[in-house]
């Protein structure tokens, strides 16, 4: 694997390139990861993910923990690996233990041995040996090594206790690290500025993983927790986070030096039948009269459920190119959503993540253009006043 | 009538046929997968163009609740509603509606719902009755089907873009279906069904009422066997002279985690898959069986959508790229009469 900074914009913000040996093209960054169940996404079938924009939707994150129940690494090694498993040659693969969609932490049953995870299988210890063989058998791209993650809350004593088992498991997943992966080291530490840095300054690799975030810590206090962490990375190496999923708070790990992220927020817009509406043209004057109607739309995304949508022959967006919008209405996906037919999930799933890759061209973009930071600014401004405006027209 | 029937090739009674329908041109035997609510469970139309199916079928019932006939209507009609360049078909909904509203109206409001959906082949109301129930019901069921084809041709208000086919009723009584097929021929249809088959009688049976209604109905128009079904009810049905066939059959047996198989059915969820490296049919050219393995889909099955996208899209492939394969006696007896010698495979 091979990462390259190549611009930056408001100090800490950059704009890189990063090469996976799998993918024929570079991926340029900030860039999002895909969220998979056992290495496909959730709705949208191998055959349709071509549909999405290339190279920016050929990364795709997956947790070692969806394959809990089988096929074994034995049989996984010997069908050669997840590109193999799962016919997606031409994708990266990034692993890492927690997937904030159904491998989530569970820091209460976390022990020395092992960290604890909820999974749709029951709650689940993983260690070290156990996490290592499965990376080895499924040979990603990149991997996160196994971390003991904390919410915001935890006290001292408890952060400290993370970030001492982190290292330890990092030294025991290095040992048993396969040949052509590229390992991301964990960084924890949870909301104590101290353990994040004295977590950041142990670990030395290939990338980073910055784990402990999006477990409850809020919008005020993240940056100074996330700019602890990125201060004291080198900053030739790609920085990935997980649970940084709502568009704010990308643009916040971004703003701290944040290269990869993972997100959550397309699968629970699809499960909910929203469809990402906001503006991706950053030349838009935003609209203060905007009328809101009263169906729950509020200029960032629409829910197909509502009633007004039942004859409505327009695509979601206007101009998107995404494969749903090309060929469906909302008033088909309406009627889809009514008598709960999973093609809704499929197309949604497919507009929404067309929509928010373009969301993450365009922070390139601000980047490249050295105005990231007014980017950031202007976008969280114009969804604020689009709130504030509806709670005066009530 | 708006469509075009020529048979292309034959082989005794069987044919080779290009049905030119207002949306498409298709070529029969031809299996149509059901698509009960204005979508195949799971897959995109872009997906269903590409594994070669011609036809969809539509529940008029379900349809006609949700989201409602004037609905489509106002929005151009189904095709343009689901945004499917193809043909289409849909039932008479009579059936479901029987409960529904009074039994002088289904009739006309079944054609007036049809006429607004905009499917190229529309099926009449018929009086159907299972075939294991016996006595005067069935020969009141299928004069009732009679006069309800003229009732059918008569609310139909469009005669020039959409084909009503009639459907042959009259339970396993050759009598009957003599008489039922003979009426329907006097109404001059653009193509007929054969139903109230593929509802639980022995297959003994059903070959042979298949067998004398594809003998009397027209050569030059085409024969639609309703409900079927199993690939080797297909093969023996289209040896005998029939042409479409529609079943719900491949795509709900996947969502329960089956796979069809030339030699039969697979059962994803058993653990025997567990560790199976091979792709589920090896002769398949489907995307599934070119990049799957067994043990990966059982990893799916029954717990993510994943796994019933893939395995109806191999099911359907596998109906639709037509079957071809322990030859049991029934088969033997009607592929005799279709005069076609297969006996070297016969087992008795």
């Amino acid at each position: 694997m091979k990462f390259a900074v190549k611009a930056l914009s408001s100090g800490k913000a950059r704009a890189g390139v990063v090469h996976l040996g799998s993918c024929p093209s570079s991926i340029e960054t900030p860039c999002l990861l895909l969220s998979t169940r056992k290495g496909l996404p959730i709705f949208i079938s191998p055959d349709l993910l071509s549909s999405l924009p290339s190279p920016d939707s050929n990364l795709l994150q997956f947790s070692p923990l969806h394959f809990s129940e089988g096929p074994s690494p034995k049989t996984i090694s010997s069908i050669g690996g997840l590109h193999q498993m799962v016919g997606l040659h031409e994708y990266g693969f990034a692993a890492v233990a927690r997937d904030s969609i159904q491998c989530l932490p569970e820091c209460g049953s976390t022990n020395k041995t092992g960290a604890s995870f909820e999974t749709p299988c029951g709650r689940r210890l993983i260690k070290p040996v156990e996490y290592m063989e499965m990376i080895t058998s499924m040979k990603p791209n990149l991997w996160a090594t196994l971390a003991d993650e904390v919410p915001a809350w935890a006290n001292n004593k408890r952060n400290k206790t993370s970030v001492d088992r982190t290292v330890k498991w990092l030294d025991e997943c290095i040992a048993r690290s396969p040949a052509g992966g590229a390992v991301f080291g964990s960084i924890v530490g949870g909301s104590n500025i101290e353990e994040r840095k004295r977590c950041a300054q142990e670990i030395i690799y290939a990338g980073y993983w910055i784990g402990g975030f999006g477990l409850g810590e809020s919008m005020e206090e993240r940056p100074s927790l996330l700019n602890a962490v990125t201060d004291n990375l080198p900053k030739d190496w790609p920085r990935m986070i997980c649970g940084l999923g709502l568009p704010e708070e990308v643009l916040q790990g971004v703003a701290a030096g944040v290269d990869l992220f993972d997100s959550a927020y397309i699968y629970h817009l699809t499960i909910g039948g929203f469809a990402l509406t906001f503006p991706l043209d950053r030349t838009e004057k935003i609209d203060y009269n905007y009328q809101l109607s009263d169906q729950g739309s509020d200029r960032t995304k629409i829910n197909l459920r509502a009633t007004v949508y039942r004859k409505d022959a327009t695509p979601i967006v206007e101009d998107c190119c995404c494969y749903t919008c090309q060929n469906h209405t909302k008033a088909y996906i309406n009627h889809l959503l009514n008598v709960h037919e999973m093609l809704a999930q499929i197309l949604l799933e497919i507009h929404n993540t067309h929509h928010y890759l373009g969301f993450f061209r365009s922070i390139r973009e601000a980047i490249k253009e050295g105005c990231f930071e007014q980017f950031q600014k202007k976008f969280v401004q114009s969804r604020r006043e689009h709130l504030a405006a509806d709670v005066v027209s009530v | 009538m708006a469509l075009r029937f020529e048979v292309l090739g034959r082989f005794n009674r069987a044919r080779a046929a290009q049905l030119t329908l207002p949306h498409f041109a298709c070529q029969t035997p031809l299996f149509m997968p059901v698509g009960t609510q204005g979508t195949i469970k799971g897959l995109t139309t872009d997906q269903l163009e590409e594994i070669g199916c011609q036809i969809i079928l539509g529940n008029t019932y379900h349809l006609a609740l949700r989201p409602t006939s004037e609905l489509i209507d106002e929005l151009g009609g189904l095709h343009k509603f689901m945004n499917w360049p193809r043909a289409l078909l849909t039932d008479s909904g009579g059936f479901q509606m029987v409960s529904l509203l009074h039994l002088a109206d289904i009739t006309e409001k079944g054609v007036t719902f049809q006429n607004r959906i905009g499917a190229d082949i529309i099926m009449a109301l018929d009086d159907v009755v299972r075939t294991t129930i016996t006595g005067p019901r069935i020969e009141e069921a299928m004069y009732r089907t009679l006069r309800w084809v003229d009732r059918c041709i008569a609310a139909h208000k469009r005669p020039h873009e959409q084909n009503l086919f009639g459907i042959v009723q009259g339970g396993l009584d050759p009598v009957l279906r003599d008489i039922c097929v003979r009426g329907l021929v006097d109404r001059n249809l653009p193509g007929y069904a054969i139903g109230g088959l593929a509802g639980g009688e022995d297959k003994d049976s059903f070959w042979r009422v298949v067998a004398q209604c594809t003998a009397a109905l027209p050569e030059d128009k085409p024969r639609y066997v309703m409900g079927v079904g199993y690939p080797l009810d297909i093969v023996v049905c289209s040896a005998l002279g029939a042409d479409m066939y529609d079943c719900v059959y491949p795509t709900r047996t996947a969502r329960f985690g089956t796979a069809l198989v030339p030699e039969g059915v697979l059962k994803l969820k058993h653990n025997a898959m567990v560790n199976d490296t091979r792709p589920i049919d090896p002769t398949c050219a489907c995307m599934v069986c070119k990049n799957y393995t067994r043990a990966y889909i059982h990893c799916l099955v029954t717990k993510d959508a994943m796994g019933s996208q893939l395995l109806s899209y191999h099911n359907l492939y596998y109906m639709l790229q037509f079957p071809k394969g322990d030859v049991p006696e029934w088969v033997c007896n009607a592929m005799d009469v279709a005069g076609i010698d297969i006996s070297s495979c016969c087992s008795s």
